[in-house]
């Protein structure tokens, strides 16, 4: 399977499409309508939506942060002021830690499960599609009807749900969103919940492109089932895995929706987040947004995340090329 | 597929063998209990409790079978808690939205694919580059661009435009079409322009009609995902009679009672639920990772 590459570019479309034999440019009577009124037509919206609502707004986050803003006069330049003012914030500490506790617990569930799930799924014979169906129907839910379904579920008394379900087998009632242990735990158990259905579907779909001939041969050599998924399953799933790692950390980087709206970052801050104080900064603060710093925590948060994937990449590939 | 290479991890002769048939099977059997609890559970949970009275639900929330039924919750929510309205603001920020993205994804897709200008590089480029930045950077200045949008000179909050607009710079869309259209055969292309056709005949006629499968999946993303989006039109659509499902549930639990309340859950997840069913092998391709890239 080529077409599983480390670059994410690579594997955007590659296989979802029908496809006819790709066609490299070349010139013909088309090239004629290079330039011209025309090809301006076509490309206003696009440069229009993207630069209103994607170019200019990069920039200015960039340019917010150095600057002092608020809505009524001028911005000010102010240098690194917003920085400081944000690196001595002691909340910032609790917002690292708590994103990056969430991070590692949301590798910790939803990394494993779906690719053990999908690696069986891959020999199911009949209904899979009832399979795949059953595991992406979390997906499709909207994300805050799940956060507003499991806060119920996770309701601390001895009728809620979970809890009910607990009691069944002696487990006395859990706090699930208030004890500050528990509380990150439950989050990232809904936030896999939400999510494992779309790894799950990915995996699938690389899995069904592994060379069944690769199997053959090491059958040949008299491998076990064991065996060929190690060295053969696991290497080929590689850039696929590679991927998904990824974009969970920079999605789960950017988590707002289950500490906001199950805890609001409680109790006592254990589920403040860096996107949760993002917010808190430019929109929640009570003397008006808070703009400047609020970009500034973002382009750093941004700054690492890209720096991140960056390195990434450069690291595996070197390693997959020697 | 041909017989010989319809195989995965499992060699067919193994598969005859009783003791790998029955463990596959039994762990089979284990997986599917485990996604139908886990995936089709909750969903099964809430349209009980959609119509179970309040106190069935709090007392005895696992109760297979409820002591009354309440179907009066459904209406309840539609009528008296407004949820007809929230569902139609959620209906046309949807079909807002969606236009918005085909509009841009298509246009720009030929101009990229087809006509190939010479600043068609550059553009591309600048698109693509945006799939490499985190979402978490546009929040604040996108919010403030629409406060006070440039040459228009009145603010966009509190309009869907707000949120249509924003939509449309998805470079994913842009890249999928690109690439749709770029595999389109040329020859019929030049036939096309031979005939006289220009530009505009094209698109519309040519270009547009075959490339029905890549616009049907980029139309049922952007759907989905405008019905999940929750951070970016709470900010934007202050005005509660503009808001839509997703961010109107949090603040209607405070008020309404719990059995309607579920009602209204239940009644918010219908259409990306019916959406699904209806276009599952579209979800259940590769197609997905569409959803997985953006964030």
């Amino acid at each position: 399977m080529s077409s599983i590459d480390t670059r994410p570019a690579g594997v955007t479309g590659d296989r979802a499409r029908p496809r006819t034999a790709a066609r490299p440019g070349r010139p013909g009577l088309l090239a004629r309508a290079r330039g011209g009124l025309p090809t301006l037509v076509f490309l206003a919206p696009m440069i229009i939506v993207f630069g209103v609502f994607s170019w200019l707004p990069i920039g200015r986050a960039v340019v917010m942060s150095f600057q002092r803003t608020n809505l009524v006069s001028d911005p000010v330049w102010v240098g690194l002021a917003n920085f400081q003012q944000v690196f001595a914030d002691p909340q910032l500490l609790t917002a690292v830690q708590n994103t990056a506790y969430f991070a590692v617990l949301a590798l910790l569930f939803g990394y494993p499960i779906p690719l053990v799930a999908a690696i069986l799924m891959s020999e199911v014979r009949k209904m899979r599609g009832l399979f795949s169906a059953l595991a992406y129907l979390p997906v499709v839910v909207p994300p805050v009807v799940a956060v507003l379904l499991w806060k119920l579920f996770y309701d601390a008394g001895e009728d809620g749900v979970f809890n009910t379900i607990l009691g069944w087998v002696g487990i006395g009632p859990v706090a699930w969103l208030q004890d500050a242990d528990i509380v990150m735990p439950s989050l990232v158990l809904e936030a896999t919940w939400a999510a494992a259905g779309g790894t799950v579907i990915i995996y699938l779909a690389a899995l069904t492109g592994v060379d069944p001939s690769l199997y053959e041969a090491a059958e040949i050599d008299g491998a076990g089932v064991w065996h060929k998924l190690w060295h053969i399953t696991l290497p080929q799933l590689r850039g696929i895995l590679l991927i998904t790692f990824i974009l969970q950390i920079i999605g789960t980087a950017q988590v707002f929706l289950e500490p906001f709206l199950f805890t609001d970052g409680g109790p006592a801050n254990k589920t403040l987040t860096l996107l949760l104080l993002i917010y808190r900064y430019a929109f929640t603060n009570s003397l008006g947004g808070d703009y400047g710093a609020a970009a500034a925590l973002s382009l750093l948060l941004a700054l690492v995340l890209t720096a991140f994937s960056v390195l990434y990449f450069r690291l595996t590939r070197s390693w997959s090329s020697s | 597929m041909s017989k010989g290479t319809d195989r995965g991890l499992i060699a067919p002769t193994d598969w005859k063998r009783p003791s790998v048939k029955w463990t596959t099977r039994i762990a089979h059997l284990a997986l599917l209990a485990c996604l139908a609890v886990a995936g089709l559970g909750p969903m099964l949970w809430l349209l009980k409790a959609a119509v179970t009275p309040t106190q069935d639900t709090l007392r005895q929330p696992m109760a297979l079978w409820p002591n009354g039924f309440d179907f009066a919750n459904l209406v309840e929510a539609w009528t008296r808690v407004e949820l007809d309205k929230y569902f139609f603001n959620t209906l046309a920020l949807a079909a807002g939205s969606w236009a918005v993205q085909l509009v841009v994804a298509t246009t720009g897709g030929f101009a990229l694919a087809v006509l190939r200008p010479k600043i068609g590089k550059a553009i591309s480029g600048a698109v693509l580059a945006t799939l490499f930045v985190p979402s978490v950077v546009l929040l604040v200045p996108l919010y403030l661009t629409v406060l006070d949008p440039p040459l228009l000179g009145t603010s966009l909050l509190n309009t869907f435009w707000a949120v249509w607009l924003p939509a449309g710079a998805s470079a994913f869309n842009v890249l999928l079409m690109q690439r749709f259209f770029a595999n389109l055969p040329r020859e019929i292309f030049e036939a096309a322009r031979v005939d006289g056709a220009g530009p505009y005949r094209l698109f519309w006629s040519i270009v547009l009609p075959m490339s029905r499968p890549i616009i049907g999946v980029v139309s049922v993303f952007a759907v989905i995902a405008s019905w999940k989006d929750f951070l970016w039109p709470m900010l934007v659509l202050p005005d509660p009679n503009l808001q839509p499902l997703s961010v109107r549930l949090p603040i209607l639990q405070q008020f309404v009672e719990l059995d309607v309340f579920l009602a209204a859950l239940a009644i918010s997840s219908l259409i990306p639920i019916a959406l699904f069913l209806v276009f599952q092998r579209m979800f259940l391709s590769g197609a997905s990772l569409g959803g997985a890239v953006k964030g």
